[in-house]
């Protein structure tokens, strides 16, 4: 048996990918994927811990989890596709409309 | 055996995310992504959540990322990471920075709850532990989520309507 240790030590490594990948990237798509990994790393150590502890209820927040991230990708998604109706271009370093 | 297939998980989670990061086309990282996503749901399976395991495949790997696959057939990037990188410094900067991110979570974490031993006892993964959770304490979050989706349908069709 696998200790949980490893998983979280894993799920951290992922966390920051994710973390990497909103950083540098400028695409707002690949950025929205890079958001997806870091909600994934973390239902991972969240099952993880479920594991640990003996329980389910790790469980049952990843499954929260999923849908919130199910809503997050197709409101998100809707306003990207609306900004590029807008704009035409699709670079997040332009997208200074709210910036003070 | 199971250090085995862990490692061999943990390389292919690890490589589709680098490959998420790396490659320059959004329908590569999209196709990485489906790989990372069916890692962590055989992750799951060895962790005996088989349930989640399912979800993820159902959810993640199938509507979310076609989801993507889908934007991105509307939008048709691509161009927006050719021209000279305004923020380049930054972006070299935030290199070495997530690196420290990572060792301080992993710290954080290592310390927080998995020094003490261990319970031992195997943690049912089915259907049916998670939705007795689901229907008993975690009743009132069930049905919130119900609303959460509902007002993100909404949503997207109001923010994705045309004005007639």
């Amino acid at each position: 048996m696998v200790p949980e240790s490893y998983y979280v030590a894993l799920s951290a490594v992922l966390f920051s990918m994710g973390v990497l990948g909103v950083l540098v990237r400028r695409n707002p798509l690949v950025i929205f994927m890079s958001i997806e990994l870091m909600l994934n790393a973390a239902n991972l150590a969240l099952v993880a811990f479920g594991q640990r502890h003996g329980t389910a209820e790790g469980q049952a927040l990843v499954f929260f989890v999923m849908c919130v991230a199910a809503a997050e990708v197709a409101v998100g998604l809707a306003i990207i596709v609306t900004i590029f109706r807008l704009r035409r271009r699709l670079s997040v370093d332009e997208l200074n409309l709210m910036r003070w | 055996m199971t250090f085995v297939t862990f490692g061999i998980l943990a390389a292919l989670v690890v490589g589709s995310a680098a490959g998420l990061i790396l490659k320059r086309n959004p329908i590569h990282g999209a196709l990485f992504l489906v790989v990372n996503l069916a890692s962590v749901a055989a992750l799951f399976l060895t962790l005996h959540a088989e349930f989640l395991a399912a979800v993820q495949v159902i959810v993640y790997a199938g509507a979310i990322a076609v989801l993507f696959v889908f934007a991105i057939m509307v939008l048709i990037p691509g161009k927006e990471e050719m021209g000279p990188d305004p923020l380049r410094g930054q972006r070299l900067l935030a290199v070495p920075l997530v690196g420290v991110f990572c060792v301080l979570v992993a710290l954080v974490l290592r310390s927080a709850t998995l020094s003490g031993p261990a319970r031992g006892a195997a943690v049912p993964g089915g259907v049916e532990a998670v939705g007795r959770l689901l229907f008993t304490d975690y009743l009132f979050p069930f049905e919130v989520t119900s609303v959460l989706l509902l007002a993100a349908l909404v949503g997207v069709m109001a923010l994705t309507k045309r004005k007639a």
